[in-house]
């Protein structure tokens, strides 16, 4: 692992909180320098100080992810800024609704925060370097052309002058921006393009990172939920005269399809909720279990008629025709996203008219629409406090709508005080929006030299976008479900790809890579079904079917070539390989493995190589790399939401297990930037790392696993 | 009224015997550094340490620690610079930061009784949950603070 071991800087988040005046937060700002500042906004993104120190503005949630410090690398860049006296802020999503979208989208999702916003943050720091200098060379009476900026210093070197940024700030915010500016070579970053140590790293090791659940407000009050246990389902009634002697209650509130208590702390609230007698409606979903989905999945993967997303050559021709043919059925169940910070909001309602609201989040815009949809008020009056979020993974962006904040709202507003709300684990897990639930059936013949000629595959599942986003889906056909199929880039004459959507009350939606996570699993495998009947190497094979896909087979030799593919391995170890490409970049894994006697794979070193076309932050980009093999791992082994009576079973880490250290393994990570292009970072890595895995335990066992999680619940290994 | 030592500070605290140490801490004195996570012992997002030994606040009755030392990630360090702290910014541990309270302490607590631990006995002590999978820079940084 690259170490840094120079302590760099203190971080100065500014949280925009503690300028709203009046409020306590649960963690301390390192106090700043006591020298009387002027603070010059250059631009949207740059604001100077007369101290030399520069606020740059993040529009991007920072989730753990790492793009609040990508982002600033990249603004710093172009800024030519001194890094050291770099600062941030999150941006108030008002800002930019007041100021005409400037800041773009402020979703967080889809491995998009640097990819989607590269160019205008980078145009930001440049137009603000070129107005510095305009600043200075007007000072001096000398052409901009003969002054140079450099870590936050202008130079005449003609006279022998210099300036500071700070020095010229005021007057560089007064001038007209310039309309072109031209963005440096990538080859010659100094700031981005290196592996800075992220600016939210001291505050985090210290306790002092700010998490919306960490708000403190005068006069809060705590609530907690219960909300319907059967999705869909609606309060009925509940038995408030039960919590008469319970201490610190405040108030009972009742929503459509939960219930929440108020009381003086967040454990009386939970315990006073847990207490609460409650009778739901629970409508037809009340039946719904996981047989009886798995049997509508089931009918999918054998209805006629269903659209098609691709179809090359002439498939059912050279089925026929084919000396061999394999067919396999592949499953995946629903998975929930479990982030380490439950979901929560605090709310208050000022008395000036306006609402301060906090939650975690990835979408700032999707919080300050909810908090305006549930509170009536003017977009304008509503303060969304960005704070960091204890992890997102798709949960709070996407295709969930701010059912917290709602809540949160209405809960404040009935309570006549401020209110934190928390879901407790339970009530997290179990009213998710799912990784949905997919199932594969595919079918290939091969030629006489063992190479697939035809590939048929049907995918059923669950819709998102059918939710997420309706006026998207055409004759009913989701392509985001399709992903590594409709744009398959193996090199096979006769393709066939089409949906059957089976949409159940389970609600859906977006969670780390996944479609690619479970398409990469059924395509991947299937792949490796194919090389062992063709008795071929399961790498040599994929090299051979992406002879027209130079990036792929890149990615694929790096990585085959960092794990030393086809070395001599200790007895009882094997390999598996795999590669994708999605969210822009492209990506293989490598997994080592050895089985255990109760038939569960250990994982001893997971080898990645990852092409995001430009590296922005190499060592942010290992860290995601390898937090893909946790996160995948998790899901791979032991990740599974079931339902019984319309409800999920599992609601906290015992039934929903994690990995833990014990099973985490080895992982090295090779970072191959071809440039020309901008991929994300955040789901590239995971997709490869299951198929690498199961293929080493069809290589051990010479047995194909075709459902996850490979641990079935009830297990112990 | 019930009586805590938190790092080295006493503290009357007005609240029910039974609550967890978790909602005394964060509810009562406002310390939010210690995390919840699942409220069940599963996650160590609310590890803390009982005179020295890691423990999960959030199943700890505040009346069963009245007269012990309880130290929290405030009180690990005034600067953040204790040597697990240090190790942590080196490795560039934390991703979204939540468990890392958590983690620090219970790293902390087991550096104290076993300075040089083997990769069995981290697995055996380090229990906690991190869903970004911060685990091999954990590891790592174990290893590098036990070298120093």
């Amino acid at each position: 692992m690259n170490k840094m071991l120079k302590l760099g800087r203190r971080n100065f988040l500014k949280a925009s909180a503690a300028a709203s005046g009046g409020l306590m937060l649960g963690f301390h700002i390192p106090a700043g320098n006591a020298a009387v500042t002027k603070d010059s906004e250059v631009n949207a993104w740059v604001v100077v100080s007369s101290d030399d120190s520069v606020l740059i503005r993040v529009a991007h949630s920072e989730m753990g992810q790492g793009a609040m410090t990508g982002l600033a690398q990249l603004v710093a860049e172009e800024l030519d800024c001194d890094w050291n006296r770099v600062k941030t802020e999150f941006v108030d999503p008002r800002l930019n609704i007041t100021r005409n979208k400037v800041y773009g989208g402020m979703a967080t999702v889809g491995s998009r925060a640097i990819r989607s916003s590269h160019e205008y943050v980078r145009k930001a720091g440049a137009s603000a370097r070129i107005m510095l200098v305009q600043a200075a060379a007007d000072r001096w009476k000398v052409s901009a052309a003969e002054c140079q900026a450099k870590a936050g210093v202008i130079t005449h070197a003609a006279s022998n002058r210099s300036l500071t940024y700070g020095a010229v700030a005021e007057a560089a915010a007064k001038l007209t921006p310039p309309k072109d500016v031209t963005l440096k070579d990538p080859a010659t970053w100094t700031i981005a393009g290196q592996p800075k140590m992220r600016l939210d790293m001291q505050e985090k090791v210290m306790g002092k990172a700010a998490y919306a659940i960490d708000i403190h407000l005068d006069g809060m009050l705590h609530a907690a939920i219960a909300q319907s246990p059967v999705f869909g389902g609606t309060l009925k009634s509940y038995d408030e005269a039960a919590l008469a002697n319970l201490k610190g209650v405040r108030k009972v509130v009742a929503l459509p399809n939960a219930v929440a208590v108020v009381a003086d702390s967040y454990w009386e609230a939970q315990k006073a909720v847990r207490t609460l007698p409650v009778v739901w409606d629970t409508g037809t979903n009340g039946k719904v279990s996981s047989a009886t989905i798995a049997k509508f999945l089931d009918e999918g993967l054998a209805m006629k008629d269903v659209p098609v997303a691709r179809n090359d050559g002439d498939v059912d021709k050279a089925l026929a025709g084919a000396a061999k043919t394999i067919t396999a059925e592949y499953r995946v169940p629903y998975l929930s996203h479990a982030a380490m910070e439950p979901m929560n909001c605090t709310v208050r309602f000022n008395a000036d008219g306006t609402l301060d609201v906090w939650a975690p989040t990835q979408n700032a815009e999707a919080i300050l629409g909810a908090a305006a949809r549930s509170s009536g008020l003017d977009p304008l009056k509503i303060n969304v406090h960005l704070t960091y979020s204890g992890g997102g993974f798709g949960r709070r962006g996407g295709a969930a709508p701010g059912d917290y904040v709602d809540q949160a709202v209405t809960i404040a507003k009935a309570a006549g005080a401020p209110v934190r709300l928390v879901w407790s684990r339970e009530e997290d897990i179990q009213h998710d929006f799912y990784r949905p639930i997919s199932s594969a059936k595919m079918t290939a013949a091969l030629g006489a030299d063992g190479m697939p000629v035809a590939w048929n595959t049907r995918i059923s599942g669950h819709s998102i976008l059918s939710t997420a986003n309706p006026s998207a889906i055409k004759n009913n056909m989701d392509v985001g479900f399709l992903v590594l199929f409709a744009d398959n880039v193996y090199d096979v004459a006769n393709i066939k790809v089409d949906y059957a959507m089976r949409n159940t009350h389970v609600p859906v939606g977006y969670w780390r890579s996944v479609n690619h996570s479970q398409n990469a699993y059924f395509r991947e495998c299937f792949l490796d079904e194919l090389a062992h009947a063709a008795g071929q190497d399961p790498y040599e094979y994929r090299r051979k079917l992406l002879q027209k896909a130079p990036k792929q087979l890149a990615v694929l030799e790096a990585c085959a070539k960092a794990a030393d593919w086809g070395k001599p391995l200790p007895a009882g170890h094997f390999r598996g390989i795999a590669q994708i490409d999605g969210y822009g970049s492209y990506a293989a894994a490598v997994a080592e493995i050895s089985m255990n006697a109760d038939g569960s794979p250990q994982v001893h070193r997971v080898v990645q190589a990852i092409d995001p076309g430009y590296a922005v932050n190499p060592d942010s980009i290992k860290a995601q790399m390898e937090g893909s093999v946790a996160w995948t791992l998790s899901a791979a082994l032991y990740g599974e939401i079931t339902l019984k009576d319309g409800r999920v079973e599992q609601g906290n880490f015992d039934r929903y297990r994690m990995l833990l250290m014990n099973h985490m393994p080895k992982v090295e990570t090779v970072v191959v930037p071809s440039g020309g292009f901008w991929g994300g970072i955040g789901e590239p890595g995971g997709p490869a790392v299951v198929p690498a895995l199961v293929n080493a335990m069809l290589a051990a066992t010479s047995k194909p696993t075709r459902s996850l999680p490979i641990i079935k619940r009830g297990a112990t290994a | 009224m019930i009586n805590l030592n938190v790092n080295g500070t006493d503290h009357a605290v007005d609240a029910d015997p039974d609550m967890p140490l978790l909602w005394v801490l964060r509810d009562k004195l406002g310390m939010m550094g210690t995390k919840f996570g699942c409220g069940i012992a599963q996650c160590g997002a609310c590890t803390v340490q009982i005179n020295g030994v890691a423990v999960r606040s959030c199943v700890t009755p505040a009346s069963a620690v009245t007269d012990a030392k309880i130290t929290t990630i405030e009180g690990l360090s005034e600067l953040g610079d204790s040597p697990v702290q240090k190790a942590w910014v080196a490795h560039q541990v934390p991703q979204c930061g939540y468990c890392q309270s958590g983690m620090i302490m219970a790293v902390d607590a087991l550096l104290k009784v076993k300075p040089k631990p083997t990769d069995d006995e981290i697995n055996a002590a380090i229990t906690n949950i991190c869903r970004c999978g911060t685990y091999a820079r954990v590891r790592d940084a174990i290893h590098d603070i036990a070298q120093a």
